[in-house]
Protein backbone atom coordinates (compact mmCIF):
# COMPACT_ATOMS: atom_id res chain seq x y z
CA UNK A 1 0.00 0.00 0.00
CA UNK A 2 1.26 3.01 -0.84
CA UNK A 3 -0.33 6.86 -0.60
CA UNK A 4 2.30 8.73 -3.29
CA UNK A 5 2.88 11.44 -0.86
CA UNK A 6 6.42 10.79 -0.13
CA UNK A 7 9.12 9.29 -2.44
CA UNK A 8 11.12 7.91 0.50
CA UNK A 9 7.81 5.81 1.08
CA UNK A 10 7.24 4.53 -1.93
CA UNK A 11 11.00 3.32 -2.82
CA UNK A 12 11.04 1.83 0.85
CA UNK A 13 8.54 0.19 0.53
CA UNK A 14 9.88 -0.88 -3.42
CA UNK A 15 13.02 -2.00 -1.64
CA UNK A 16 11.55 -3.76 0.74
CA UNK A 17 9.61 -5.82 -1.58
CA UNK A 18 12.42 -5.86 -3.88
CA UNK A 19 10.12 -4.62 -6.74
CA UNK A 20 10.09 -1.68 -8.70
CA UNK A 21 8.31 2.15 -8.98
CA UNK A 22 6.20 0.86 -11.63
CA UNK A 23 4.83 -2.60 -10.33
CA UNK A 24 3.82 -0.86 -6.99
CA UNK A 25 1.85 2.05 -9.30
CA UNK A 26 0.42 -0.59 -11.22
CA UNK A 27 -0.87 -2.07 -8.17
CA UNK A 28 -1.86 0.35 -6.28
CA UNK A 29 -4.24 2.56 -9.31
CA UNK A 30 -5.57 -0.53 -9.57
CA UNK A 31 -6.86 -0.80 -6.15
CA UNK A 32 -7.66 2.66 -6.23
CA UNK A 33 -9.71 3.05 -9.56
CA UNK A 34 -11.13 -0.40 -8.78
CA UNK A 35 -9.74 -1.59 -12.48
CA UNK A 36 -7.66 -4.38 -14.08
CA UNK A 37 -4.50 -3.86 -14.41
CA UNK A 38 -4.59 -4.93 -18.19
CA UNK A 39 -7.32 -1.89 -18.11
CA UNK A 40 -4.61 0.44 -16.54
CA UNK A 41 -1.92 -0.52 -19.28
CA UNK A 42 -3.85 -0.39 -22.29
CA UNK A 43 -4.68 2.72 -21.87
CA UNK A 44 -0.63 3.33 -20.83
CA UNK A 45 -0.29 1.84 -24.01
CA UNK A 46 -2.65 4.04 -25.33
CA UNK A 47 -0.64 7.09 -23.99
CA UNK A 48 2.54 5.39 -25.51
CA UNK A 49 1.04 5.54 -29.02
CA UNK A 50 -0.16 9.09 -28.55
CA UNK A 51 3.58 9.84 -27.88
CA UNK A 52 4.69 8.25 -30.72
CA UNK A 53 2.25 9.74 -33.59
CA UNK A 54 3.77 12.86 -32.24
CA UNK A 55 7.40 12.40 -32.37
CA UNK A 56 6.98 11.54 -36.23
CA UNK A 57 3.79 14.00 -36.94
CA UNK A 58 6.24 16.92 -35.51
CA UNK A 59 9.19 16.19 -37.26
CA UNK A 60 7.35 16.64 -40.64
CA UNK A 61 8.53 19.11 -43.32
CA UNK A 62 6.34 22.28 -43.19
CA UNK A 63 4.66 22.84 -40.01
CA UNK A 64 3.62 26.03 -38.76
CA UNK A 65 2.30 26.99 -35.67
CA UNK A 66 -1.39 28.25 -34.78
CA UNK A 67 0.46 31.73 -34.44
CA UNK A 68 2.61 31.40 -37.01
CA UNK A 69 5.48 31.72 -34.96
CA UNK A 70 7.22 28.50 -35.30
CA UNK A 71 6.93 25.08 -37.47
CA UNK A 72 9.32 22.88 -38.59
CA UNK A 73 12.31 23.40 -36.26
CA UNK A 74 11.90 19.33 -35.54
CA UNK A 75 12.93 18.78 -39.29
CA UNK A 76 15.43 20.86 -39.41
CA UNK A 77 17.47 19.52 -37.10
CA UNK A 78 16.72 16.10 -37.74
CA UNK A 79 17.51 16.95 -41.80
CA UNK A 80 20.87 17.47 -40.41
CA UNK A 81 21.53 13.90 -38.87
CA UNK A 82 24.09 12.16 -40.05
CA UNK A 83 25.97 15.43 -40.72
CA UNK A 84 28.59 17.20 -38.31
CA UNK A 85 26.08 18.86 -36.76
CA UNK A 86 24.41 16.17 -34.59
CA UNK A 87 28.04 16.56 -33.41
CA UNK A 88 26.49 15.70 -29.99
CA UNK A 89 26.27 11.71 -30.80
CA UNK A 90 22.80 10.27 -32.47
CA UNK A 91 21.06 9.40 -29.78
CA UNK A 92 21.33 13.07 -27.87
CA UNK A 93 20.62 14.96 -31.71
CA UNK A 94 17.37 12.08 -31.70
CA UNK A 95 16.02 13.69 -28.08
CA UNK A 96 16.21 16.96 -29.08
CA UNK A 97 14.22 16.45 -32.38
CA UNK A 98 11.73 13.94 -30.68
CA UNK A 99 11.30 17.09 -28.21
CA UNK A 100 10.86 19.84 -30.63
CA UNK A 101 8.58 17.90 -32.10
CA UNK A 102 6.02 16.73 -29.62
CA UNK A 103 5.63 20.79 -29.11
CA UNK A 104 5.49 21.49 -32.69
CA UNK A 105 2.22 18.73 -32.57
CA UNK A 106 1.09 20.76 -29.21
CA UNK A 107 1.65 24.63 -31.34
CA UNK A 108 -0.28 23.38 -34.10
CA UNK A 109 -3.44 22.07 -31.86
CA UNK A 110 -2.50 18.69 -32.64
CA UNK A 111 -2.49 15.90 -30.01
CA UNK A 112 -0.60 15.12 -27.53
CA UNK A 113 0.09 13.81 -24.21
CA UNK A 114 -0.03 15.89 -21.49
CA UNK A 115 2.99 15.27 -19.54
CA UNK A 116 2.86 16.20 -16.83
CA UNK A 117 1.25 19.16 -18.62
CA UNK A 118 0.96 20.35 -22.43
CA UNK A 119 3.76 23.25 -21.50
CA UNK A 120 6.34 20.36 -20.86
CA UNK A 121 4.53 17.30 -23.02
CA UNK A 122 7.65 16.99 -25.26
CA UNK A 123 9.80 16.04 -22.42
CA UNK A 124 8.72 12.33 -21.63
CA UNK A 125 8.66 11.11 -24.97
CA UNK A 126 11.41 12.32 -26.21
CA UNK A 127 13.54 10.38 -23.81
CA UNK A 128 11.81 7.51 -23.70
CA UNK A 129 10.76 6.70 -27.80
CA UNK A 130 14.42 8.06 -28.72
CA UNK A 131 16.27 5.46 -25.26
CA UNK A 132 13.60 2.64 -27.99
CA UNK A 133 14.96 3.85 -31.09
CA UNK A 134 18.74 3.48 -29.64
CA UNK A 135 18.47 0.58 -27.47
CA UNK A 136 17.10 -2.42 -27.20
CA UNK A 137 14.07 -1.66 -25.70
CA UNK A 138 10.23 -2.87 -25.79
CA UNK A 139 7.02 -1.58 -25.25
CA UNK A 140 6.23 -2.83 -22.43
CA UNK A 141 9.62 -1.72 -20.77
CA UNK A 142 8.37 1.95 -21.65
CA UNK A 143 4.82 1.55 -20.02
CA UNK A 144 6.42 0.65 -17.11
CA UNK A 145 8.91 3.71 -17.63
CA UNK A 146 5.52 5.81 -17.90
CA UNK A 147 3.89 4.17 -14.77
CA UNK A 148 7.22 4.99 -12.74
CA UNK A 149 7.13 8.57 -14.07
CA UNK A 150 3.20 9.06 -13.28
CA UNK A 151 4.02 7.91 -9.80
CA UNK A 152 6.85 10.82 -9.30
CA UNK A 153 4.77 13.45 -10.72
CA UNK A 154 2.20 12.47 -7.91
CA UNK A 155 3.97 13.10 -5.08
CA UNK A 156 5.25 16.60 -7.22
CA UNK A 157 1.60 17.03 -7.73
CA UNK A 158 0.95 16.27 -3.98
CA UNK A 159 3.61 18.13 -1.94
CA UNK A 160 4.15 21.16 -4.94
CA UNK A 161 2.52 21.98 -8.21
CA UNK A 162 2.97 21.13 -11.51
CA UNK A 163 1.20 24.12 -13.27
CA UNK A 164 3.30 26.91 -14.43
CA UNK A 165 0.70 29.74 -13.22
CA UNK A 166 1.49 28.40 -9.34
CA UNK A 167 5.46 27.34 -9.59
CA UNK A 168 7.22 28.62 -12.93
CA UNK A 169 8.42 26.60 -15.35
CA UNK A 170 10.28 24.50 -13.12
CA UNK A 171 6.72 22.75 -12.03
CA UNK A 172 6.64 21.83 -15.62
CA UNK A 173 9.43 21.15 -16.96
CA UNK A 174 11.28 20.53 -14.20
CA UNK A 175 8.71 18.08 -13.36
CA UNK A 176 8.73 16.59 -16.36
CA UNK A 177 12.93 16.21 -16.55
CA UNK A 178 12.14 14.64 -13.34
CA UNK A 179 9.64 12.04 -14.10
CA UNK A 180 11.71 11.07 -17.38
CA UNK A 181 14.81 10.69 -15.33
CA UNK A 182 13.33 8.38 -12.76
CA UNK A 183 11.53 6.63 -15.78
CA UNK A 184 14.72 6.23 -17.63
CA UNK A 185 16.54 4.65 -14.49
CA UNK A 186 14.19 2.25 -14.01
CA UNK A 187 14.10 0.99 -17.58
CA UNK A 188 17.84 0.65 -17.51
CA UNK A 189 18.18 -1.27 -14.35
CA UNK A 190 18.23 0.66 -11.53
CA UNK A 191 17.25 0.66 -8.23
CA UNK A 192 14.38 2.35 -6.97
CA UNK A 193 16.74 4.40 -4.35
CA UNK A 194 18.75 5.16 -7.60
CA UNK A 195 15.48 6.37 -9.19
CA UNK A 196 15.19 9.02 -6.29
CA UNK A 197 18.14 10.52 -6.96
CA UNK A 198 17.56 11.08 -10.26
CA UNK A 199 14.11 12.94 -9.10
CA UNK A 200 16.34 15.16 -6.63
CA UNK A 201 19.33 15.84 -9.36
CA UNK A 202 16.62 16.88 -12.25
CA UNK A 203 14.39 18.88 -10.08
CA UNK A 204 17.60 20.66 -9.18
CA UNK A 205 19.12 21.78 -11.96
CA UNK A 206 15.84 23.09 -13.35
CA UNK A 207 14.89 24.92 -9.82
CA UNK A 208 14.01 28.75 -10.21
CA UNK A 209 12.86 28.04 -13.64
CA UNK A 210 10.39 30.77 -14.59
CA UNK A 211 7.46 30.86 -16.71
CA UNK A 212 7.55 34.03 -19.28
CA UNK A 213 6.42 32.54 -22.48
CA UNK A 214 6.50 35.00 -25.48
CA UNK A 215 2.38 36.25 -26.30
CA UNK A 216 1.26 33.77 -23.41
CA UNK A 217 2.14 30.97 -25.80
CA UNK A 218 3.58 27.72 -25.39
CA UNK A 219 6.49 28.00 -28.30
CA UNK A 220 8.94 30.67 -27.41
CA UNK A 221 10.92 29.45 -24.97
CA UNK A 222 9.14 26.48 -24.12
CA UNK A 223 10.53 24.58 -27.30
CA UNK A 224 14.07 24.93 -26.14
CA UNK A 225 13.09 24.44 -22.55
CA UNK A 226 11.83 21.20 -23.38
CA UNK A 227 14.64 19.84 -25.19
CA UNK A 228 17.02 21.22 -22.40
CA UNK A 229 14.53 19.80 -19.44
CA UNK A 230 15.14 16.27 -21.79
CA UNK A 231 19.24 16.95 -21.41
CA UNK A 232 18.76 17.46 -17.87
CA UNK A 233 16.48 14.43 -17.51
CA UNK A 234 19.57 12.30 -19.26
CA UNK A 235 22.25 13.41 -17.36
CA UNK A 236 20.34 13.22 -13.75
CA UNK A 237 19.78 9.62 -15.16
CA UNK A 238 23.22 8.91 -16.05
CA UNK A 239 24.61 10.14 -12.88
CA UNK A 240 22.00 8.44 -11.00
CA UNK A 241 22.89 5.10 -12.78
CA UNK A 242 25.91 5.10 -11.16
CA UNK A 243 24.89 5.16 -7.80
CA UNK A 244 25.83 9.00 -7.32
CA UNK A 245 23.57 10.21 -4.83
CA UNK A 246 21.37 13.40 -4.47
CA UNK A 247 23.28 15.29 -1.12
CA UNK A 248 19.40 16.33 -0.76
CA UNK A 249 16.50 14.12 -0.48
CA UNK A 250 14.22 13.37 -3.49
CA UNK A 251 11.47 15.29 -0.81
CA UNK A 252 12.85 17.70 0.28
CA UNK A 253 14.14 19.02 -3.18
CA UNK A 254 10.30 18.63 -4.18
CA UNK A 255 9.86 20.89 -0.99
CA UNK A 256 12.29 23.59 -2.21
CA UNK A 257 10.95 23.64 -5.62
CA UNK A 258 7.35 24.57 -4.22
CA UNK A 259 9.20 27.36 -1.81
CA UNK A 260 10.12 28.78 -4.99
CA UNK A 261 7.70 29.01 -6.96
CA UNK A 262 5.54 30.57 -4.24
CA UNK A 263 8.16 33.52 -4.07
CA UNK A 264 8.31 34.15 -7.74
CA UNK A 265 6.46 36.93 -8.56
CA UNK A 266 3.56 36.83 -10.52
CA UNK A 267 4.66 38.18 -13.66
CA UNK A 268 6.89 35.39 -14.06
CA UNK A 269 4.44 32.60 -14.09
CA UNK A 270 2.41 31.85 -16.92
CA UNK A 271 1.07 35.70 -17.32
CA UNK A 272 3.57 36.94 -20.44
CA UNK A 273 4.18 40.23 -17.99
CA UNK A 274 7.53 39.44 -17.29
CA UNK A 275 11.23 37.67 -18.54
CA UNK A 276 11.50 36.96 -22.38
CA UNK A 277 7.64 38.26 -23.28
CA UNK A 278 8.11 41.71 -22.09
CA UNK A 279 11.82 41.98 -23.68
CA UNK A 280 11.38 44.42 -26.74
CA UNK A 281 11.21 41.77 -29.14
CA UNK A 282 8.44 39.85 -27.23
CA UNK A 283 6.57 42.62 -26.70
CA UNK A 284 6.78 43.71 -30.84
CA UNK A 285 5.58 39.85 -32.04
CA UNK A 286 2.86 39.88 -29.18
CA UNK A 287 1.60 43.04 -30.45
CA UNK A 288 1.84 41.98 -34.44
CA UNK A 289 0.30 38.88 -33.40
CA UNK A 290 -2.34 41.30 -31.54
CA UNK A 291 -2.78 43.13 -34.15
CA UNK A 292 -3.65 40.15 -36.35
CA UNK A 293 -6.53 39.74 -33.79
CA UNK A 294 -4.79 36.67 -33.30
CA UNK B 1 -6.35 12.24 -8.24
CA UNK B 2 -4.51 9.50 -10.18
CA UNK B 3 -1.69 8.41 -12.23
CA UNK B 4 -3.35 9.16 -15.56
CA UNK B 5 -4.21 13.02 -14.80
CA UNK B 6 -0.65 13.01 -14.25
CA UNK B 7 0.12 11.27 -17.77
CA UNK B 8 -2.54 12.62 -19.67
CA UNK B 9 -4.98 14.06 -20.52
CA UNK B 10 -4.22 12.89 -24.44
CA UNK B 11 -5.62 16.37 -25.58
CA UNK B 12 -5.56 19.14 -28.53
CA UNK B 13 -2.59 21.53 -27.60
CA UNK B 14 -1.23 23.89 -26.78
CA UNK B 15 -1.92 24.02 -22.74
CA UNK B 16 -3.22 21.75 -20.45
CA UNK B 17 -4.74 24.60 -18.34
CA UNK B 18 -5.65 26.78 -20.84
CA UNK B 19 -6.90 24.51 -23.46
CA UNK B 20 -7.71 20.83 -21.54
CA UNK B 21 -8.99 21.92 -18.88
CA UNK B 22 -11.22 24.89 -20.09
CA UNK B 23 -12.62 22.37 -22.58
CA UNK B 24 -13.39 19.82 -19.69
CA UNK B 25 -15.29 23.02 -17.70
CA UNK B 26 -17.21 23.81 -21.07
CA UNK B 27 -18.33 19.61 -20.80
CA UNK B 28 -19.19 19.84 -17.01
CA UNK B 29 -21.96 22.72 -17.61
CA UNK B 30 -23.20 21.66 -20.92
CA UNK B 31 -23.93 18.14 -18.90
CA UNK B 32 -25.47 19.88 -16.20
CA UNK B 33 -27.46 22.09 -18.50
CA UNK B 34 -28.51 18.55 -19.95
CA UNK B 35 -27.54 20.24 -23.98
CA UNK B 36 -26.04 22.39 -25.95
CA UNK B 37 -26.99 25.74 -24.71
CA UNK B 38 -28.12 28.12 -27.13
CA UNK B 39 -26.58 31.39 -25.97
CA UNK B 40 -23.31 31.86 -23.75
CA UNK B 41 -21.38 34.36 -21.74
CA UNK B 42 -18.33 33.56 -21.35
CA UNK B 43 -16.05 35.21 -18.71
CA UNK B 44 -12.25 34.77 -18.39
CA UNK B 45 -10.20 35.78 -15.38
CA UNK B 46 -6.21 36.34 -14.45
CA UNK B 47 -3.80 34.47 -16.48
CA UNK B 48 -6.96 32.91 -18.95
CA UNK B 49 -7.80 36.53 -19.61
CA UNK B 50 -4.07 37.97 -20.68
CA UNK B 51 -3.55 34.72 -22.61
CA UNK B 52 -7.12 33.31 -23.95
CA UNK B 53 -6.77 34.07 -27.82
CA UNK B 54 -3.14 32.17 -27.82
CA UNK B 55 -3.84 29.17 -25.77
CA UNK B 56 -7.39 28.26 -27.77
CA UNK B 57 -9.21 29.18 -24.56
CA UNK B 58 -11.74 30.69 -26.38
CA UNK B 59 -11.85 27.77 -28.81
CA UNK B 60 -11.75 25.51 -26.18
CA UNK B 61 -14.43 26.93 -23.75
CA UNK B 62 -16.85 26.92 -26.77
CA UNK B 63 -16.02 23.06 -28.08
CA UNK B 64 -16.50 22.10 -24.28
CA UNK B 65 -20.02 23.85 -24.57
CA UNK B 66 -20.41 22.19 -27.89
CA UNK B 67 -19.66 18.90 -26.50
CA UNK B 68 -16.28 17.63 -27.77
CA UNK B 69 -13.79 16.09 -25.29
CA UNK B 70 -10.15 17.37 -24.81
CA UNK B 71 -8.64 15.16 -27.79
CA UNK B 72 -10.94 16.09 -30.32
CA UNK B 73 -9.36 17.86 -33.24
CA UNK B 74 -12.91 19.82 -34.38
CA UNK B 75 -11.76 22.10 -31.05
CA UNK B 76 -9.17 23.88 -33.30
CA UNK B 77 -12.49 24.71 -35.28
CA UNK B 78 -15.41 24.93 -32.56
CA UNK B 79 -15.82 28.48 -33.02
CA UNK B 80 -16.86 28.68 -36.78
CA UNK B 81 -19.11 24.92 -35.23
CA UNK B 82 -20.75 27.00 -32.82
CA UNK B 83 -23.02 28.81 -35.58
CA UNK B 84 -23.76 25.18 -37.31
CA UNK B 85 -24.61 23.80 -33.66
CA UNK B 86 -27.06 26.76 -32.92
CA UNK B 87 -24.67 28.20 -29.94
CA UNK B 88 -23.95 31.90 -30.06
CA UNK B 89 -21.13 32.86 -27.86
CA UNK B 90 -19.58 35.86 -26.68
CA UNK B 91 -16.35 35.86 -24.40
CA UNK B 92 -15.26 38.60 -22.13
CA UNK B 93 -12.50 39.32 -20.14
CA UNK B 94 -13.29 40.03 -16.07
CA UNK B 95 -11.56 40.75 -12.65
CA UNK B 96 -12.72 38.82 -10.08
CA UNK B 97 -11.35 38.74 -6.34
CA UNK B 98 -9.65 35.79 -4.20
CA UNK B 99 -10.20 33.30 -7.08
CA UNK B 100 -7.76 30.73 -8.74
CA UNK B 101 -5.45 32.58 -11.47
CA UNK B 102 -7.42 30.53 -14.26
CA UNK B 103 -11.00 30.77 -13.62
CA UNK B 104 -14.06 30.90 -15.90
CA UNK B 105 -17.39 32.24 -15.70
CA UNK B 106 -20.29 31.27 -17.86
CA UNK B 107 -23.88 32.28 -18.04
CA UNK B 108 -25.37 29.75 -20.07
CA UNK B 109 -29.16 30.11 -21.78
CA UNK B 110 -30.93 27.05 -22.98
CA UNK B 111 -34.23 25.36 -21.58
CA UNK B 112 -33.43 27.07 -18.41
CA UNK B 113 -30.58 28.96 -17.38
CA UNK B 114 -27.31 28.51 -15.83
CA UNK B 115 -24.31 30.21 -13.95
CA UNK B 116 -21.23 28.69 -13.25
CA UNK B 117 -17.75 29.22 -12.04
CA UNK B 118 -14.99 26.71 -12.31
CA UNK B 119 -11.16 27.10 -12.01
CA UNK B 120 -8.56 24.91 -14.64
CA UNK B 121 -5.98 24.38 -11.73
CA UNK B 122 -3.48 22.49 -13.71
CA UNK B 123 -3.00 19.60 -15.86
CA UNK B 124 -6.02 19.75 -17.32
CA UNK B 125 -7.88 19.75 -14.02
CA UNK B 126 -10.36 21.58 -12.54
CA UNK B 127 -12.35 22.42 -9.82
CA UNK B 128 -15.75 23.46 -9.96
CA UNK B 129 -16.62 26.59 -7.74
CA UNK B 130 -20.12 27.84 -8.38
CA UNK B 131 -23.24 26.15 -9.67
CA UNK B 132 -26.15 29.20 -10.14
CA UNK B 133 -24.53 31.46 -7.42
CA UNK B 134 -24.32 28.77 -4.59
CA UNK B 135 -21.36 27.96 -3.72
CA UNK B 136 -19.70 23.81 -4.15
CA UNK B 137 -16.24 22.68 -4.73
CA UNK B 138 -15.65 19.32 -6.67
CA UNK B 139 -13.02 18.37 -9.16
CA UNK B 140 -15.05 15.84 -11.78
CA UNK B 141 -12.66 13.54 -10.56
CA UNK B 142 -14.76 10.74 -9.29
CA UNK B 143 -17.97 9.60 -10.67
CA UNK B 144 -20.65 12.79 -9.60
CA UNK B 145 -23.96 13.75 -9.03
CA UNK B 146 -24.72 16.81 -9.08
CA UNK B 147 -28.88 17.17 -7.48
CA UNK B 148 -30.58 20.45 -7.25
CA UNK B 149 -33.33 20.25 -5.09
CA UNK B 150 -35.49 21.70 -2.46
CA UNK B 151 -34.10 22.74 1.01
CA UNK B 152 -35.84 20.47 3.21
CA UNK B 153 -35.23 17.00 6.33
CA UNK B 154 -34.88 14.02 4.74
CA UNK B 155 -33.83 14.87 1.31
CA UNK B 156 -30.58 13.68 1.62
CA UNK B 157 -31.57 10.28 3.02
CA UNK B 158 -33.85 9.76 0.37
CA UNK B 159 -31.08 9.63 -1.79
CA UNK B 160 -28.43 8.26 -0.02
CA UNK B 161 -30.81 5.03 0.79
CA UNK B 162 -31.19 4.36 -2.99
CA UNK B 163 -27.44 4.58 -3.52
CA UNK B 164 -27.50 2.52 -0.75
CA UNK B 165 -29.54 0.09 -1.87
CA UNK B 166 -27.40 -0.10 -5.34
CA UNK B 167 -24.32 -0.54 -2.89
CA UNK B 168 -22.57 2.06 -4.16
CA UNK B 169 -19.99 3.64 -1.80
CA UNK B 170 -20.08 7.25 -1.56
CA UNK B 171 -16.54 9.33 -1.38
CA UNK B 172 -17.29 12.53 -0.78
CA UNK B 173 -20.72 14.68 -0.15
CA UNK B 174 -21.39 17.91 0.59
CA UNK B 175 -24.54 19.93 0.84
CA UNK B 176 -24.68 23.31 0.02
CA UNK B 177 -27.66 25.91 0.34
CA UNK B 178 -28.80 29.53 -0.21
CA UNK B 179 -30.69 30.11 2.38
CA UNK B 180 -32.84 27.85 4.76
CA UNK B 181 -35.61 26.11 2.69
CA UNK B 182 -34.10 27.68 -0.42
CA UNK B 183 -32.33 25.98 -3.60
CA UNK B 184 -29.95 23.46 -2.18
CA UNK B 185 -27.20 20.98 -4.33
CA UNK B 186 -26.33 18.03 -2.89
CA UNK B 187 -22.67 16.62 -4.29
CA UNK B 188 -21.99 13.09 -4.37
CA UNK B 189 -18.70 11.65 -5.21
CA UNK B 190 -18.69 7.63 -5.67
CA UNK B 191 -16.70 5.27 -5.71
CA UNK B 192 -16.34 2.89 -9.12
CA UNK B 193 -19.05 3.99 -11.77
CA UNK B 194 -22.69 5.16 -11.67
CA UNK B 195 -25.27 3.80 -13.92
CA UNK B 196 -27.21 6.19 -15.64
CA UNK B 197 -30.67 4.79 -14.78
CA UNK B 198 -29.50 5.68 -11.56
CA UNK B 199 -30.19 9.45 -12.28
CA UNK B 200 -33.92 9.11 -13.41
CA UNK B 201 -34.56 7.13 -10.08
CA UNK B 202 -33.10 9.75 -7.85
CA UNK B 203 -34.94 12.56 -10.23
CA UNK B 204 -37.86 11.03 -9.40
CA UNK B 205 -38.07 11.82 -5.69
CA UNK B 206 -40.02 14.14 -4.34
CA UNK B 207 -38.18 17.88 -3.82
CA UNK B 208 -35.20 16.86 -6.02
CA UNK B 209 -35.43 19.35 -8.87
CA UNK B 210 -32.85 18.34 -11.20
CA UNK B 211 -30.04 15.25 -11.32
CA UNK B 212 -27.27 15.55 -13.62
CA UNK B 213 -24.66 12.15 -13.46
CA UNK B 214 -20.92 13.98 -14.37
CA UNK B 215 -18.38 11.00 -15.48
CA UNK B 216 -15.17 11.15 -13.74
CA UNK B 217 -12.04 11.81 -15.12
CA UNK B 218 -10.83 8.02 -15.15
CA UNK B 219 -12.09 6.56 -18.27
Amino acid sequence: MINFNSLAAIIECAEAEGTTISALTLTQTAEDTERSEAEILAQMAENLAVMKEAVKEGAKEGLQSVSGMTGDWAYRVKSKFGQREAFCGEFVSDVICNAMAVMHVNACMGRIVAAPTAGSCGILPACLISLQNHHEISDEELINGLLNASAIGMVIAKNATLAGAQGGCQAECGSAAAMAASAITEILGGTPTMCGFAVAQALKALMGLVCDPVAGLVEEPCIIRNTTSAMVAISAAQVSLAGVPSLIPADEVIKAMDYIGRHLPASLRETADGGLATTPTGIEITRGLESKKF
Amino acid sequence: MDIFDILGPVMIGPSSSHTAGVVRIGNVARRILGATPEKAHIFFHGSLAKTFRGHGSDKAIVAGLLGFKPEDVRIRNSLELAGEMGLTFEIRTVELENVHPNTVVLELEGSKPLTMQAASVGGGNIMVQKINEIDVLFDGYYDTLVIIHEDAPGAVSLVTNILAVEKINIANMKMHRSKKGGKGIMIIEVDGRLDRSLTNVIAALPRVEQVTKLTGAVT
